[in-house]
């Protein structure tokens, strides 16, 4: 039977399609290449960390992996991640649509992506570069190593996320199928959906702030340098106004997936569907307002510093009632413990965790003490790899017999599972003890009492490596090999499972007319 | 420690306590559901249950809330009693940061670098600036941290119970040598410091020995004094040789060289090296740059 994959053949129909279920495919491969080349510089940071004393690399060049790591996995991986792969794959089909609003657009994005991340990259050959993917000033301006390539093609990228985001907001509007009113769309799709508001409103704010970046080095006009009379503090202001609201672009899709999964692997309507989605729109809406909060020592006033803190504690409130109706959703439930399940449940644990500590760091004086130690690193790290990478996999593996009409290997997909969670936990807790016990981030090297738990740590980026090899490696093979998939065979409610698998060209052969609510 | 690390461990015991009964009460949920309601067949038939109740949800939101906002008043009034005004008659100290080290100039002109002595029992203002990126001054075992910015005081104060010798680290990533920015804050009964304020550092030492002193201070961040390159060159045997320069200038090390690349060390990049050590002009006197120069000879 003819479908998305085989009705068309070539390079050329893959690199000029405008179809969104190919398109997702394209960010498919581009996310997790980069995903692999950020991953490479962790296990070599770990590696470095494993001994006090240089080892492996000098400071020069640590400084330039973790630079590189932090900026490849943000830009190149997460924020793409969830939105513009499964994202793109999935939100036509939930909505019951044949594509998103803009193909041509769409594309467009994918070329941003990978023309930005070029860019980005080709500073590896000039020098490379040593900032930290926050590019404070006024260390960016003063070092001599490659920050405009960097910086332009984040810059670049930033409009991939702008226009995916722009595509879905009109998609979501204009494209449901019949009988499909806002409260009866997914929650994948509200997920998406706020994400796009903040897309959309804070990624210009980013593209002008590293466009002054530019212009500062450039030009010397002065905004940010105080040796030109500039504001280093206005920076990280304007910095942390996107990169803020950024990290949920990170996480509220991820959710979505979660949401998903729960419904699908319990049988189950989801509970409490509008403070879901409410909660969603909350955290969309605040995430504007706690900036701040990254900057609670850098010299910004002190009442600054309070106001911020409450407004942060109001994000909490969301992600609390997130977390409840996600589990009084499993409540007499029928749970089937597939590998997309094991990630949804992975995610609980680590998302738990990232949220309660993320809930310590708002409380001021607790963030004075620990910001900028590996606290935080550990801290950020449970709520972007726990959230955002669990849910890229967990929904990976619940849409791929979708994707590719095949069906992956369970036991593997699980051995795969336990070896990342477990990989997880033993590398990035011992880095809450560290960072209460006072290590500072980016530090290249470290005092002897801190060397046992950096050990423990290094080990466990072993694990989390050998984690995504044995996924990877299963997934691919299950790509062309695997065993073939039915049209809904996790037995899900949403509309993407009523096409056959993989789905036709243009989606569905008749346009689904909608009369449940979701997930009934 | 101090009066307020007493105080803020109450707060965080506090915070890891609920955080650890959270998350355990949830995951048993979890873990028990996972349990309790696992799919036995396929077709299994499920019970009716509501996916809505407006009492559950709205506790749900509501006790969350409720301990949210109790923790920030906790650590808003924590930080207004300790963090936003130093008492009166704290002593005051400045603090200057600068790629890699870190200078302490106390009221009666004494400076020291990389240690910041201080009385115990006495509150401690430190006022603090940068002189190229941003820095930030924290002792882990105070609890405290703040950062150090270029063109504009920032301060930070505290008042240590008792005498020991504690790390301070600098905690902004300032570069290559950002590992390696540490001081060592060392406490000493006030007495002591009194004496140890009036005492001249450079008294009866011959040049050599003051520019080892100059150097060990401010130096070994970047240089080693041995011909082995750290993240500037290696100082032993540079002087009187012959330096290729980057633009592929050769130049004869002499004192002049050596006194330029201290006080304005852009003016010549050595080959191989980045341009990025900060200017020591009006940073050093002169004795302690003779000393420098002389201590550089002597390592040949």
């Amino acid at each position: 039977m003819s479908n998305y994959l085989n009705c068309k053949k070539g390079l050329f129909s893959w690199l000029f399609t405008r179809d969104h279920k190919r398109i997702a495919l394209l960010y498919m491969i581009t996310v997790f290449s980069f995903f692999i080349v950020g991953g490479f510089f962790a296990l070599l940071i770990r590696l470095e960390l494993f001994k006090v004393g240089e080892t492996i690399v000098n400071s020069a060049f640590y400084n330039q992996l973790m630079t590189y790591h932090g900026a490849v996995m943000i830009f190149m991986v997460i924020i793409p991640g969830i939105p513009a792969f499964l994202g793109n794959f999935v939100l036509p089909l939930q909505i019951g649509a044949k594509d998103v609003a803009f193909p041509t657009v769409n594309l467009l994005s994918w070329y941003c992506l990978v023309i930005g991340a070029f860019v980005t990259l080709t500073s590896l050959f000039l020098g490379g570069v040593d900032t930290g993917w926050t590019f404070y000033t006024p260390y960016s301006i003063e070092t001599g190593t490659a920050v405009i390539p960097v910086v332009l093609g984040a810059f670049i990228m930033g409009f991939s996320s702008i226009l995916t985001g722009l595509n879905f907001i009109v998609t979501i509007h204009q494209l449901r199928a019949p009988g499909m009113s806002f409260f009866k769309m997914p929650l994948f799709v509200w997920s998406l959906y706020s994400t796009a508001i903040i897309q959309v409103l804070a990624t210009p704010v980013l593209a002008i702030t590293l466009l002054l970046l530019v212009a500062e080095r450039v030009l010397k006009v002065g905004v940010f340098d105080p040796a030109m009379g500039g504001d280093p503090i206005l920076f990280q202001h304007f910095f942390w106004f996107y990169s803020h609201p950024a990290v949920y672009i990170m996480i509220l899709p991820a959710m979505g997936v979660i949401s998903e999964l729960i419904c699908a692997f319990s049988r189950k309507r989801i509970f409490g569907y509008k403070a879901l989605v409410f909660a969603s729109l909350g955290i969309a809406v605040v995430s504007f307002f706690v900036w701040g909060h990254h900057m609670y020592v850098s010299g910004q006033s002190e009442w600054a510093g309070i106001v911020f803190s409450v407004l942060t504690m109001l994000v909490g409130v969301p992600t609390a009632v997130k977390i409840f109706n996600w589990i009084a959703t499993m409540f007499r439930g029928s749970l089937k413990f597939d590998t997309p399940f094991l990630y949804a449940l992975g995610f609980l644990f680590l998302f738990l965790i990232g949220g309660v500590t993320g809930y310590m760091l708002a409380v001021l004086p607790f963030d004075v003490h620990v910001h900028d130690t590996y606290f935080v690193v550990a801290h950020f790290h449970y709520v972007m790899v726990g959230g955002s990478i669990m849910g890229i996999m967990g929904g990976f593996y619940y849409w791929f017999p979708k994707m590719f009409g095949r069906l992956y290997n369970e036991g593997m997909g699980q051995l795969g599972f336990a070896l990342i969670f477990i990989g997880f936990n033993v590398t990035f807790f011992p880095q809450f003890i560290l960072g209460i016990n006072g290590m500072p981030r980016r530090y290249a090297d470290y005092k002897a009492p801190y060397e046992a738990l950096n050990q423990i740590s290094t080990v466990g980026s072993w694990l989390i490596a050998l984690g995504f090899i044995v996924a990877f490696t299963f997934l691919l093979w299950a790509m062309f090999k695997g065993r073939k998939a039915s049209a809904n065979p996790w037995g899900a409610k949403t509309l993407e499972w009523q096409s056959s698998s993989p789905p036709p060209h243009e989606n569905f052969l008749e346009t689904p007319v909608v009369t449940k609510e979701a997930y009934e | 420690m101090t009066d307020y690390v007493a105080r803020l461990e109450k707060l965080e015991h506090f915070l890891i306590g609920i955080s650890f009964l959270v998350c355990v009460l949830i995951v048993i949920v979890f873990v028990y559901f996972s349990f309790r309601y696992k799919r036995k067949r396929d077709d299994e038939k499920l019970e009716e249950s509501s996916h809505h109740n407006t009492i559950l949800e709205f506790t749900w939101s509501f006790i969350p809330f409720v301990i949210f906002m109790g923790s920030f008043v906790w650590g808003w009034i924590l930080y207004s009693d300790f963090r936003r005004e130093a008492p009166r008659d704290s002593l005051e100290i400045h603090v200057y940061g600068q790629k890699w080290n870190w200078e302490f100039v106390y009221k009666n002109g004494r400076k020291t670098s990389n240690e910041l002595f201080v009385p115990v029992k006495r509150s401690v203002k430190l006022i603090m600036t940068s002189r190229d990126v941003i820095h930030s001054f924290y002792i882990p075992t105070f609890k405290i941290k703040q950062d150090v910015l270029p063109g504009l005081y920032t301060s930070l104060w505290f008042k240590a119970n008792r005498k020991g010798r504690f790390e301070v680290f600098c905690t902004e990533f300032c570069g290559t040598g950002h590992s390696t920015m540490g001081a060592k804050l060392k406490v000493m009964s006030l007495e002591d410091w009194n004496n140890w304020l009036k005492t001249d550092p450079y008294k009866n030492l011959s040049l050599v020995e003051v520019g080892q002193k100059v150097f060990q201070g401010r130096c070994t961040a970047c240089h080693n004094s041995t011909k082995e390159k750290l993240i500037g060159p290696g100082l032993a045997g540079i002087y009187n040789t012959q330096r290729e320069l980057e633009g592929g200038m050769t130049l004869l090390a002499d004192e002049n060289y050596l006194r330029e690349s201290i006080l304005n060390p852009s003016a010549k990049i050595s080959k191989g090296y980045a341009n990025q050590m900060t200017p020591f002009a009006g940073l050093l006197s002169e004795e302690e740059l003779s000393g420098l120069i002389e201590y550089i000879k002597s390592l040949n």
